[in-house]
């Protein structure tokens, strides 16, 4: 039996290694994604172009603009003439803020006279300009303590915030899990219910039908690859994550892997499920983009926090694994917690899991129809 | 106990009738032909023998076993080439061969003489992908799987189909040697000259066992004459005989007319008169029937006509 099972376990890899788009997906999304989102999609900046109207033009603005370049995420692009070339610069793109410092700042700052800056953005990128404000404010705010030299305003309360477990806010720290969860659900789910759709679509599985093989081990024999490769794909984002990006492993690596593994059986299963309801890898195909991929992406939590959807859409994010794996994961890697932490988690992930090889076995068709 | 015995099966698509109430018997170590043009339900009766289908009426037992409830048993069993190549295109000849032998638990060596008449022809090519190989070797290599466990029946659905002439006859004397290592072998074509290769045959058309016969008491059966008619303008003279009274069927037949007579009558008699009647270049040839004859009258008699 065991040398069936490894066998139909060479011919699988046979068929992985000689098909250049398997080969692609397999090694070359997970290697795209983590990237693209390491790189791309990101909603840190550097070095963004800001444009000053400099109504004072004393030396106190001259102080303040220099202090804004000094934290090296604003360049001042340009120092503008007039009010009206203010919205030339975002128009093209170019600035995305408008500083404009008003008349006699030196004067009322020592003062202490209360002073208006005008901040304008660019709200077409709402995300953007947000954090940009945010920058802007609290460099405004470390100007004035630098410049009155006194301590903080004995009657004014103060804001003191500490983001723990991301101090540096990386977005790193939110994509690494995410992307983990969706590429093991693309490649244990999606490439196994497209090999499976494919014995039947090239009639093979006519002829395994028709042999001693139990329906088990083909079902075996077809996920074993995949399962592994899945599980090296995982490691290799962990790392990148952890030396590219410097993602943190506090937790234990022990329960992280096999938090891994459990997750890959649950992906393993639903692509197994999936197949079982499809004849062609075209419709395998689009199941599991659809009703995989785009759930997983959107409704996880991974992109959108789930708690600000409308409440059919976070029932639905519920029911999807990658919601509670993505929360494992963060708690794992960045939290550091342990077992009893994630017991419930893993609970609901293990009785999914449970439930799809219920449903497949239930679905397996031991004839053609 | 015969290799496969199927008693009155039935089976429906929705509404149209793929089989109904098919029933012969295949004994030991004989080659079956089932004969019957595309959609005469022959892939149907073969996945229903081959546990694949279940047919709505009617009982089937292969080497003994009942198709439904020893399912498993027939499996280990038989050996099932289907209608269209169903191997692995992008494993080598060897890696399919060696995969199809693992999986029913037995290897390449241990039962090479089995299929070394064939492999031969294939073997210099033994590392070449199966889906590089041609139409009559893809088929050798299908042949050589289904082989390759030693089953004690073998199914072959179409295995000629879409084969050049040579590796047709080829594949035959192929089956005709596997006979003598008494396996039974049902095997299914649409081409009629290849039925008279076999030891029995089957006609069946529509769902429906036309004859089941050897193939040679068939062709003696036919005891009607039969003329093959030439002439230039085939399609005038095809209406012309249909209107005579001593015709009995008249069919276009390849570049002639095959003309079935309810009279006795001599060719060069018959060839004198449509001589005169306006066709100068006719010429009229008494033939033995073949298979395609019987199989047309058959089919003729069965849809109502004269």
């Amino acid at each position: 039996m065991f040398k069936v099972l490894l066998a139909f376990i060479r011919k699988e890899f046979y068929h992985i290694l000689r098909d250049k788009r398997t080969l692609l997906i397999l090694f070359g999304m997970p290697l795209a994604q983590v990237l693209i989102f390491g790189y791309a999609v990101t909603n840190e900046f550097n070095d963004a172009e800001i444009d000053i109207m400099d109504y004072a033009k004393d030396e106190t603005s001259e102080q303040y603009i220099n202090h804004l370049q000094s934290s090296g995420n604003f360049i001042v692009r340009r120092v503008l003439g007039s009010p009206n070339e203010m919205e030339e610069g975002m128009k093209a793109g170019k600035a995305k803020l408008v500083v404009s410092i008003p008349d006699n700042f030196s004067e009322d700052f020592y003062a202490g006279n209360s002073i208006q800056i005008q901040v304008i953005t660019d709200g077409s990128d709402p995300n953007n300009a947000n954090t940009l404000v945010q920058y802007l404010t609290e460099m405004t705010q470390s100007f004035q303590r630098q410049k009155r030299n006194e301590p903080t305003d004995p009657y004014t309360i103060n804001v003191a915030s500490r983001m723990l477990y991301n101090p540096q806010l990386a977005s790193a720290y939110n994509f690494v899990p995410g992307t983990i969860a969706l590429i093991l659900l693309i490649i244990c789910a999606m490439l196994t219910s497209l090999t499976i759709a494919k014995e039947k679509e090239i009639g093979t599985m006519e002829i395994l039908l028709v042999s001693p093989l139990s329906p088990l081990l083909i079902i075996l024999g077809k996920v074993a690859p995949y399962a592994l490769l899945s599980f090296v794909n995982a490691i290799v984002v962990i790392l990148i994550g952890f030396f590219v990006f410097d993602v943190p492993v506090l937790g234990s690596t022990l329960l992280l892997l096999s938090m891994c593994f459990l997750y890959v059986f649950t992906a393993l299963s639903l692509g197994i499920l999936i197949s079982t309801t499809v004849k062609t890898q075209q419709e395998a195909m689009m199941k599991s983009l659809m009703g995989l991929m785009m759930p997983s992406m959107l409704l996880s939590g991974f992109i959108f926090p789930l708690a600000s959807m409308p409440v059919v859409l976070e029932y639905i994010g519920k029911i999807i694994p990658a919601t509670y794996f993505i929360r494992i994961l963060k708690g794992v890697m960045l939290r550091g917690v342990g077992l009893n932490f994630i017991l419930f988690e893993i609970a609901v992930l293990l009785a999914m899991t449970l439930g799809f090889l219920f449903l497949s076995w239930r679905n397996f068709k031991i004839r053609l129809e | 106990m015969n290799a496969i015995s199927i008693q009155n099966i039935s089976k429906n698509y929705k509404d149209t009738k793929a089989l109904e109430d098919i029933s012969f018997e295949v004994q030991n170590g004989q080659l079956f032909g089932l004969i019957g043009p595309d959609g005469a339900g022959k892939s149907t009766l073969f996945r229903i023998l081959t546990t694949l289908l279940l047919a709505d009426k009617g009982q089937a037992f292969v080497d003994g076993y009942e198709v439904v409830k020893e399912f498993r048993e027939i499996r280990k069993r038989v050996g099932y080439m289907p209608g269209r190549f169903s191997l692995y295109q992008d494993l080598s000849v060897e890696e399919n061969l060696s995969f199809f032998a693992t999986i029913f638990g037995t290897t390449i060596e241990e039962n090479y003489d089995l299929i070394r008449d064939i492999y031969v022809q294939i073997e210099p090519f033994k590392k070449r992908l199966a889906g590089n190989l041609s139409g009559g070797m893809k088929q050798k290599l299908a042949l050589s799987c289904a082989l390759i466990h030693k089953p004690t029946v073998l199914f072959l659905d179409e295995p000629t189909t879409g084969v050049d002439a040579v590796s047709r006859k080829e594949f035959w004397d192929m089956l005709r040697s596997l006979k003598e290592k008494n396996i039974a072998i049902l095997v299914s074509t649409p081409y009629m000259d290849e039925a008279v290769l076999c030891d029995e045959i089957a006609l069946i058309q529509e769902g429906r066992i036309l004859k089941i016969d050897e193939p040679q008491s068939m062709i003696h059966q036919f005891d009607r004459p039969l003329f093959a008619v030439k002439t230039n303008d085939t399609y005038k003279l095809l209406k012309h005989l249909r209107l005579k009274p001593f015709t009995h069927s008249v069919l276009p037949f390849g570049e002639c007319l095959h003309l079935i007579s309810s009279e006795r009558m001599s060719a060069a008699d018959l060839q004198d008169q449509l001589r005169s009647e306006g066709f100068a270049d006719v010429i009229v040839s008494k033939i033995k029937a073949s298979i395609e004859d019987v199989f047309l009258e058959l089919s003729h008699k069965t849809e109502g006509h004269v």
